[in-house]
Protein backbone atom coordinates (compact mmCIF):
# COMPACT_ATOMS: atom_id res chain seq x y z
CA UNK A 1 0.00 0.00 0.00
CA UNK A 2 1.37 3.38 -1.01
CA UNK A 3 0.62 6.28 1.21
CA UNK A 4 0.28 9.44 -0.76
CA UNK A 5 2.35 12.24 0.63
CA UNK A 6 0.19 15.10 1.79
CA UNK A 7 1.03 18.51 0.42
CA UNK A 8 1.90 20.73 3.36
CA UNK A 9 2.34 24.08 1.67
CA UNK A 10 -0.85 26.12 1.75
CA UNK A 11 -1.33 28.62 -1.02
CA UNK A 12 -3.72 30.88 0.88
CA UNK A 13 -2.92 33.99 2.89
CA UNK A 14 -3.80 33.41 6.56
CA UNK A 15 -6.83 35.56 7.30
CA UNK A 16 -7.43 34.62 10.91
CA UNK A 17 -5.61 37.74 12.17
CA UNK A 18 -7.33 40.06 9.74
CA UNK A 19 -10.10 40.90 12.18
CA UNK A 20 -7.54 41.70 14.88
CA UNK A 21 -5.66 44.09 12.63
CA UNK A 22 -8.88 45.77 11.55
CA UNK A 23 -9.97 46.11 15.17
CA UNK A 24 -6.68 47.74 16.07
CA UNK A 25 -7.06 50.28 13.27
CA UNK A 26 -10.70 50.82 14.21
CA UNK A 27 -9.80 51.58 17.83
CA UNK A 28 -7.09 53.98 16.68
CA UNK A 29 -9.52 55.97 14.55
CA UNK A 30 -12.20 55.83 17.23
CA UNK A 31 -9.81 57.42 19.70
CA UNK A 32 -8.46 60.07 17.34
CA UNK A 33 -11.82 61.19 15.90
CA UNK A 34 -13.05 64.46 17.38
CA UNK A 35 -16.78 64.60 17.31
CA UNK A 36 -17.19 68.00 18.96
CA UNK A 37 -18.42 70.61 16.51
CA UNK A 38 -17.73 74.30 16.54
CA UNK A 39 -20.64 76.40 17.65
CA UNK A 40 -21.23 80.09 17.41
CA UNK A 41 -23.35 82.98 16.29
CA UNK A 42 -23.81 83.16 12.54
CA UNK A 43 -23.98 86.37 10.57
CA UNK A 44 -23.84 87.28 6.88
CA UNK A 45 -21.42 89.98 5.82
CA UNK A 46 -22.53 91.82 2.70
CA UNK A 47 -19.94 92.45 -0.02
CA UNK A 48 -18.18 95.78 -0.07
CA UNK A 49 -20.06 98.62 -1.65
CA UNK A 50 -23.48 97.02 -1.43
CA UNK A 51 -26.01 99.38 0.04
CA UNK A 52 -29.71 98.93 0.49
CA UNK A 53 -32.26 101.61 1.04
CA UNK A 54 -34.36 100.89 4.06
CA UNK A 55 -37.24 103.09 5.14
CA UNK A 56 -36.37 105.00 8.29
CA UNK A 57 -39.40 103.73 10.17
CA UNK A 58 -38.12 100.15 9.90
CA UNK A 59 -34.76 100.91 11.46
CA UNK A 60 -34.08 100.64 15.16
CA UNK A 61 -30.76 102.08 16.19
CA UNK A 62 -28.88 100.21 18.86
CA UNK A 63 -25.75 101.78 20.25
CA UNK A 64 -23.27 100.01 22.51
CA UNK A 65 -20.68 102.06 24.31
CA UNK A 66 -17.27 101.04 25.66
CA UNK A 67 -18.71 100.20 29.09
CA UNK A 68 -21.32 97.84 27.69
CA UNK A 69 -24.23 100.23 28.17
CA UNK A 70 -26.86 100.14 25.48
CA UNK A 71 -29.06 102.77 23.92
CA UNK A 72 -32.06 101.69 21.83
CA UNK A 73 -33.64 104.56 19.91
CA UNK A 74 -32.38 107.17 22.40
CA UNK A 75 -33.52 105.10 25.40
CA UNK A 76 -30.68 103.92 27.65
CA UNK A 77 -30.96 100.31 28.81
CA UNK A 78 -28.96 97.21 29.79
CA UNK A 79 -27.78 94.39 27.52
CA UNK A 80 -30.01 91.82 29.24
CA UNK A 81 -33.11 93.93 28.49
CA UNK A 82 -32.53 94.04 24.72
CA UNK A 83 -34.41 90.82 24.00
CA UNK A 84 -37.68 92.02 25.55
CA UNK A 85 -37.50 95.51 24.09
CA UNK A 86 -36.82 94.20 20.58
CA UNK A 87 -39.55 91.57 20.88
CA UNK A 88 -42.03 94.32 21.77
CA UNK A 89 -40.91 96.39 18.82
CA UNK A 90 -41.16 93.36 16.53
CA UNK A 91 -44.80 92.77 17.40
CA UNK A 92 -45.53 96.34 16.33
CA UNK A 93 -43.42 96.16 13.17
CA UNK A 94 -42.37 92.69 11.93
CA UNK A 95 -40.22 94.18 9.17
CA UNK A 96 -38.01 95.97 11.63
CA UNK A 97 -34.24 95.93 11.23
CA UNK A 98 -31.78 96.60 14.01
CA UNK A 99 -28.69 98.59 13.23
CA UNK A 100 -25.97 97.78 15.74
CA UNK A 101 -23.39 100.45 16.23
CA UNK A 102 -20.51 100.04 18.64
CA UNK A 103 -17.87 102.30 20.02
CA UNK A 104 -14.41 101.49 18.73
CA UNK A 105 -13.38 100.62 22.29
CA UNK A 106 -16.35 98.33 22.94
CA UNK A 107 -15.23 94.90 23.99
CA UNK A 108 -16.06 91.98 21.73
CA UNK A 109 -17.79 90.28 24.68
CA UNK A 110 -20.50 92.97 24.79
CA UNK A 111 -20.93 92.79 21.03
CA UNK A 112 -21.54 89.03 21.20
CA UNK A 113 -23.96 89.47 24.11
CA UNK A 114 -25.90 92.04 22.08
CA UNK A 115 -25.99 89.78 19.01
CA UNK A 116 -27.09 86.88 21.21
CA UNK A 117 -29.94 88.94 22.66
CA UNK A 118 -31.04 90.04 19.19
CA UNK A 119 -30.95 86.48 17.86
CA UNK A 120 -33.05 85.38 20.82
CA UNK A 121 -35.57 88.15 20.15
CA UNK A 122 -36.13 86.90 16.62
CA UNK A 123 -36.36 83.30 17.78
CA UNK A 124 -36.40 80.85 14.90
CA UNK A 125 -36.90 83.48 12.24
CA UNK A 126 -33.80 84.90 10.52
CA UNK A 127 -32.70 87.96 12.42
CA UNK A 128 -32.40 91.24 10.58
CA UNK A 129 -29.25 92.77 11.94
CA UNK A 130 -27.07 95.37 10.33
CA UNK A 131 -23.60 96.12 11.63
CA UNK A 132 -22.72 99.77 11.36
CA UNK A 133 -19.21 101.16 11.43
CA UNK A 134 -18.09 101.98 14.96
CA UNK A 135 -18.18 105.55 16.14
CA UNK A 136 -14.77 107.14 16.30
CA UNK B 1 -23.27 -1.04 11.94
CA UNK B 2 -24.75 1.96 13.70
CA UNK B 3 -23.96 5.52 12.91
CA UNK B 4 -23.94 7.93 15.74
CA UNK B 5 -26.33 10.73 15.18
CA UNK B 6 -24.59 14.01 14.72
CA UNK B 7 -25.77 16.87 16.87
CA UNK B 8 -27.27 19.60 14.69
CA UNK B 9 -27.10 22.53 17.05
CA UNK B 10 -23.84 24.42 16.90
CA UNK B 11 -22.62 26.39 19.83
CA UNK B 12 -20.59 29.25 18.34
CA UNK B 13 -21.59 32.58 16.89
CA UNK B 14 -20.67 32.76 13.20
CA UNK B 15 -17.64 35.02 12.91
CA UNK B 16 -17.06 34.84 9.20
CA UNK B 17 -18.57 38.28 8.55
CA UNK B 18 -16.88 39.92 11.53
CA UNK B 19 -13.97 41.36 9.52
CA UNK B 20 -16.43 42.86 7.04
CA UNK B 21 -18.35 44.63 9.78
CA UNK B 22 -15.18 45.87 11.41
CA UNK B 23 -13.82 47.11 8.10
CA UNK B 24 -17.02 49.00 7.43
CA UNK B 25 -16.76 50.77 10.79
CA UNK B 26 -13.07 51.36 10.17
CA UNK B 27 -13.70 53.01 6.82
CA UNK B 28 -16.39 55.21 8.36
CA UNK B 29 -14.04 56.49 11.05
CA UNK B 30 -11.17 56.91 8.60
CA UNK B 31 -13.35 59.09 6.40
CA UNK B 32 -14.84 61.15 9.20
CA UNK B 33 -11.58 61.79 11.05
CA UNK B 34 -10.06 65.21 10.64
CA UNK B 35 -6.51 65.23 11.89
CA UNK B 36 -5.49 68.81 11.40
CA UNK B 37 -6.41 70.52 14.61
CA UNK B 38 -4.60 73.81 14.81
CA UNK B 39 -4.98 75.45 18.15
CA UNK B 40 -4.29 78.97 16.90
CA UNK B 41 -3.82 81.80 19.32
CA UNK B 42 -5.04 81.08 22.82
CA UNK B 43 -8.29 83.01 23.11
CA UNK B 44 -11.02 83.19 25.72
CA UNK B 45 -14.22 82.79 23.78
CA UNK B 46 -17.32 84.71 24.86
CA UNK B 47 -20.46 82.84 25.86
CA UNK B 48 -23.84 82.95 24.09
CA UNK B 49 -27.17 81.13 24.22
CA UNK B 50 -28.60 81.26 20.72
CA UNK B 51 -25.88 79.41 18.88
CA UNK B 52 -25.73 77.33 15.76
CA UNK B 53 -23.44 74.59 14.54
CA UNK B 54 -20.84 74.97 11.86
CA UNK B 55 -21.51 72.91 8.73
CA UNK B 56 -18.62 70.44 8.86
CA UNK B 57 -14.96 71.29 9.13
CA UNK B 58 -13.74 71.03 5.59
CA UNK B 59 -15.43 74.09 4.12
CA UNK B 60 -14.48 76.40 6.93
CA UNK B 61 -11.74 78.99 7.15
CA UNK B 62 -10.54 79.65 10.67
CA UNK B 63 -9.46 83.06 11.81
CA UNK B 64 -8.09 83.85 15.23
CA UNK B 65 -7.81 87.28 16.79
CA UNK B 66 -6.82 88.22 20.31
CA UNK B 67 -6.94 91.31 22.50
CA UNK B 68 -3.45 92.41 21.45
CA UNK B 69 -4.55 92.98 17.86
CA UNK B 70 -2.88 89.84 16.56
CA UNK B 71 -4.54 87.88 13.78
CA UNK B 72 -3.85 84.32 12.74
CA UNK B 73 -5.02 82.47 9.67
CA UNK B 74 -3.65 79.37 7.96
CA UNK B 75 -1.59 78.39 10.99
CA UNK B 76 0.49 81.54 11.01
CA UNK B 77 0.40 85.10 12.22
CA UNK B 78 -0.59 87.62 9.59
CA UNK B 79 -1.22 91.31 9.33
CA UNK B 80 -4.84 92.49 9.23
CA UNK B 81 -4.21 94.01 5.79
CA UNK B 82 -3.26 90.58 4.41
CA UNK B 83 -6.63 89.03 5.20
CA UNK B 84 -8.35 90.15 2.00
CA UNK B 85 -5.62 88.66 -0.21
CA UNK B 86 -5.55 85.34 1.59
CA UNK B 87 -9.33 85.15 1.64
CA UNK B 88 -9.53 85.96 -2.05
CA UNK B 89 -7.18 83.08 -2.86
CA UNK B 90 -9.17 80.74 -0.67
CA UNK B 91 -12.47 81.75 -2.19
CA UNK B 92 -11.22 81.22 -5.73
CA UNK B 93 -10.00 77.69 -5.03
CA UNK B 94 -12.39 75.46 -7.02
CA UNK B 95 -11.47 72.35 -5.04
CA UNK B 96 -12.56 73.78 -1.74
CA UNK B 97 -15.83 75.64 -1.62
CA UNK B 98 -15.57 77.91 1.38
CA UNK B 99 -18.91 78.30 3.06
CA UNK B 100 -18.14 79.86 6.42
CA UNK B 101 -15.44 81.87 8.10
CA UNK B 102 -15.19 80.82 11.71
CA UNK B 103 -13.92 83.64 13.85
CA UNK B 104 -12.36 82.79 17.17
CA UNK B 105 -11.95 86.13 18.84
CA UNK B 106 -10.95 86.89 22.40
CA UNK B 107 -13.76 88.36 24.46
CA UNK B 108 -11.54 91.27 25.52
CA UNK B 109 -10.72 92.28 21.93
CA UNK B 110 -11.79 95.76 20.92
CA UNK B 111 -14.39 96.42 18.21
CA UNK B 112 -11.93 98.69 16.41
CA UNK B 113 -9.86 95.61 15.62
CA UNK B 114 -12.84 93.47 14.66
CA UNK B 115 -14.26 96.10 12.31
CA UNK B 116 -10.98 96.09 10.41
CA UNK B 117 -11.23 92.32 10.03
CA UNK B 118 -14.84 92.67 8.84
CA UNK B 119 -13.80 95.21 6.23
CA UNK B 120 -11.00 93.00 4.97
CA UNK B 121 -13.33 90.01 4.70
CA UNK B 122 -15.92 92.05 2.84
CA UNK B 123 -13.29 93.21 0.39
CA UNK B 124 -12.23 89.65 -0.44
CA UNK B 125 -15.53 88.12 -1.42
CA UNK B 126 -17.56 89.23 -4.39
CA UNK B 127 -20.64 87.86 -2.67
CA UNK B 128 -22.07 87.84 0.82
CA UNK B 129 -19.88 85.94 3.23
CA UNK B 130 -21.11 83.84 6.12
CA UNK B 131 -19.23 84.37 9.32
CA UNK B 132 -19.59 82.49 12.55
CA UNK B 133 -18.43 84.02 15.81
CA UNK B 134 -17.26 81.07 17.86
CA UNK B 135 -18.69 81.07 21.35
CA UNK B 136 -19.03 78.86 24.35
CA UNK B 137 -22.44 77.67 25.44
CA UNK B 138 -23.86 79.93 28.12
CA UNK B 139 -25.74 78.46 31.04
Amino acid sequence: MVVEKKKTRSSEIPTSSLADIAFLLLIFFLVTTTIDVDKGIGLVLPPKGETKEIPKKNITNLLVNAEGKVMIDEEPTEIMMIKNIIMNKLTQNPNMLVSVKTDENTKYRYYIQVLDQLKQAWGNKPAKISIAEPAK
Amino acid sequence: MRFQKKSRAEGGIPTASLPDIVFMLLIFFMVSTVFKEFRGIPVRLPAAKKIEKLPGKRNVVYLWADDRDRVSMDDKFIEVSEISNIMYQKLSDPLRQIRVVSMKIDEQAKMRHITKIHEELREAGGAALNVNYSTKTAN
